[in-house]
């Protein structure tokens, strides 16, 4: 029985987007709190930005909640670069405790169910939750330097640039967390890196089988769910894979990397990144559950836990994927 | 006539990259120094010239002459030099472009950034 | 079914899944601009031998291949490369120009991390087996000359 409810029902009381250009275009663009006019924000360098996109998702969504800055008990953060220093630098510029989370793109999950557990264990009252990704950091990282001359394959996703933040509270108005289910690490030996979606699938369907096995629920019982970045074929492998184990998912599951971008763009099957799931989830999601369109959302971002040393030394690519549950709330 | 072939020739052994590029997981990397050895090959073998008389360009400008520089130039310095050919004839045979490749990548590395991939 | 089988079962089926580059007209596009590209190369050579007609045939080519780095060096500075290289695949990589590009697009790319540590250290992430093969690849043949020479 992985799943935990957590009775006190935190709330989601302030919730903040920032993205890049690109992105901004795309299908969910008007629904985002900021479009950058160019991914260096202002900036010298990409990695300099990113850190600007934290800080400014931080302080924004602190604002949006209606509270002060000295409010906030706790920092969670993490994204996609060596040692999570965008997070580390952005927690730098602020005067509350930090602790950094690497989930790769389940990060805004994870640092969303870390906090809530803190605020419904009543250690702690406020608690600000980001996550982000920059396409540029993660290229120079992870691919190549971005003025090479290659061709990107039909299985690649294009990493956003995307910031999302929120802040979970003990008191306030707000969707509230109401359950969380927490992922193993699943490896089905895929060792291309350029075919994240194929890699994660698996770890969606864990942590999915166990959620509703735990809670006894159908998937027709949320008015969506959602993964983070699985892709187009990624998420066509998910919907078998449950398929084959029982589950059925219907049209109230969307995969927020295959429809991140419009069509046009260029981004083969979508996509990725963990800024993804929390610029949509900070912006979309944050306000259908607001205005009760959606009255209950199953998010499970997916994360890829690879580093370029460890595909080096072949080994495959294992992912992680967490599951919280969040409610619109006045519910009995 | 000659461009004909040059621009035909080129084309084929640069499509023949992209074959392997769509249908293998083959990276850039990879490429060149499979393309480089395979020029290297056949300058070792002696087949290169002849097909660099008539393909000139179309042979000489892939990354295939670069490898049957090396090639030439490491039997060229062994034939004048022995033993210590072995040693110099490659680099110095390829050192035009090698020296170009790095002194052009140094300075405009320093005048230009990276741009913002749109 | 232990994991090794159901590991190979998931990857032969997401094989059978994976989305493939149609071959038209990425093949075309390769050949057009490889060609073109080895077309420039030519037209340079023999302008070099039109403008300097004492000069040898093995100097003619060296300098046109220097001109040729000379352009792609200076097309990845100003981000054009990159996008011929998104079009042309294989046509942009195969040719000397590739090798180019793959030298100056980290020496700028990682120009942030500092000069020494940054640029001169990542300027081979790419194209350094290219250099390293290459030598010993012509120690190989020198020795096998040499040694052919001796007997």
């Amino acid at each position: 029985m992985r799943t935990i409810y957590l009775k006190n029902k935190p709330r989601i009381i302030g919730a903040y987007s920032i993205v890049g250009p690109k992105e901004g275009r795309g299908p969910f663009g008007k629904y985002f709190d900021y479009v950058m006019d160019h991914d260096k924000f202002g900036e010298k360098t990409f990695e300099k930005a990113e850190r600007k996109m934290i800080e400014h998702a931080i302080s924004h969504s602190i604002k949006k909640a209606g509270l002060k800055k000295e409010d906030i008990d706790l920092m969670l953060s993490g994204d996609l670069l060596n040692q999570i220093i965008s997070s580390s630098y952005a927690a730098r510029s602020f005067n509350f405790p930090y602790l950094g989370l690497f989930g790769a793109c389940s990060t805004m999950a994870e640092t969303m169910a870390v906090g809530s557990l803190l605020v419904d264990g009543c250690y702690l009252n406020n608690v600000v939750c980001s996550t982000s990704s920059h396409f540029s950091t993660a290229e120079r990282q992870f691919r190549f330097p971005l003025e090479l001359g290659n061709q990107r394959v039909p299985t690649s996703q294009w990493t956003a640039t995307a910031c999302g933040s929120c802040v979970i509270s003990k008191s306030g108005n707000g969707p509230c967390v109401t359950a969380i289910t927490f992922g193993r690490v699943i490896d089905f030996g895929v060792n291309d890196v350029n075919n994240m979606g194929a890699a994660m699938a698996p770890s969606a369907m864990d942590t999915l089988i166990s959620h509703f096995e735990d809670t006894k629920r159908k998937p027709t019982d949320y008015d969506l769910i959602a993964t983070g970045d699985l892709g187009k074929l990624g998420s066509e492998i998910l919907i078998d894979l449950l398929e084959d184990k029982g589950l059925k998912l219907g049209p109230n599951y969307t995969d927020f990397g295959h429809v991140y971008f419009s069509r046009g763009e260029d981004t083969m099957c979508g996509a990725s990144g963990c800024g993804v799931s929390a610029s949509v989830f900070n912006s979309f999601v944050m306000r259908k559950l607001l205005n009760k369109e959606y009255k209950r959302v199953l998010f499970v971002p997916t994360g890829a836990l690879m580093s370029t040393t460890a595909s080096q030394q072949g080994e495959s690519i294992p992912g992680v994927s967490h599951a919280i549950v969040v409610e619109s709330g006045d519910e009995k | 006539m000659t461009y004909l072939w040059v621009f035909l020739i080129g084309g084929v052994i640069c499509a023949i990259g992209q074959l392997l590029i769509i249908t293998t997981k083959i990276t850039s990397s990879r490429i060149l120094v499979l393309f480089e050895l395979v020029g290297l090959l056949l300058a070792a073998i002696g087949i290169y010239e002849p097909i660099s008389a008539f393909a000139k360009a179309g042979i000489n400008v892939p990354i295939v002459g670069f490898g049957a520089s090396l090639a030439t130039g490491a039997i060229n310095a062994v034939k004048s030099s022995g033993f210590l050919g072995i040693f110099t004839g490659g680099l110095m045979a390829t050192a035009g472009g090698i020296a170009a490749a790095v002194g052009f990548a140094f300075l405009f590395g320093l005048i230009f950034s990276s741009h913002t991939k749109k | 079914m232990n994991d090794k089988e159901r590991n190979k079962i998931y990857n032969q089926y997401v094989e059978a899944k994976i989305p493939r580059t149609r071959p038209f007209p990425s093949l075309l596009n390769s050949f057009l601009v490889g060609g073109i590209i080895c077309l420039l190369g030519q037209g340079i050579n023999d302008l070099l031998l039109v403008i300097f007609p004492t000069m040898s045939e093995q100097s003619a080519w060296a300098l046109t291949l220097v001109v040729l780095i000379f352009l792609a060096s200076f097309l990845t500075g100003i981000g054009v490369y990159d996008k011929i290289g998104k079009f042309a695949g294989g046509g942009s990589i195969v040719p000397i120009t590739g090798f180019s590009n793959s030298i100056a697009s980290p020496a700028i790319e990682y120009k942030n991390e500092g000069i020494i540590f940054g640029m001169c250290v990542k300027m081979f992430s790419i194209a350094g087996p290219v250099i390293v093969c290459g030598v010993a690849g012509s120690m190989l043949v020198g020795l096998i000359y040499f040694i052919i020479g001796v007997l």
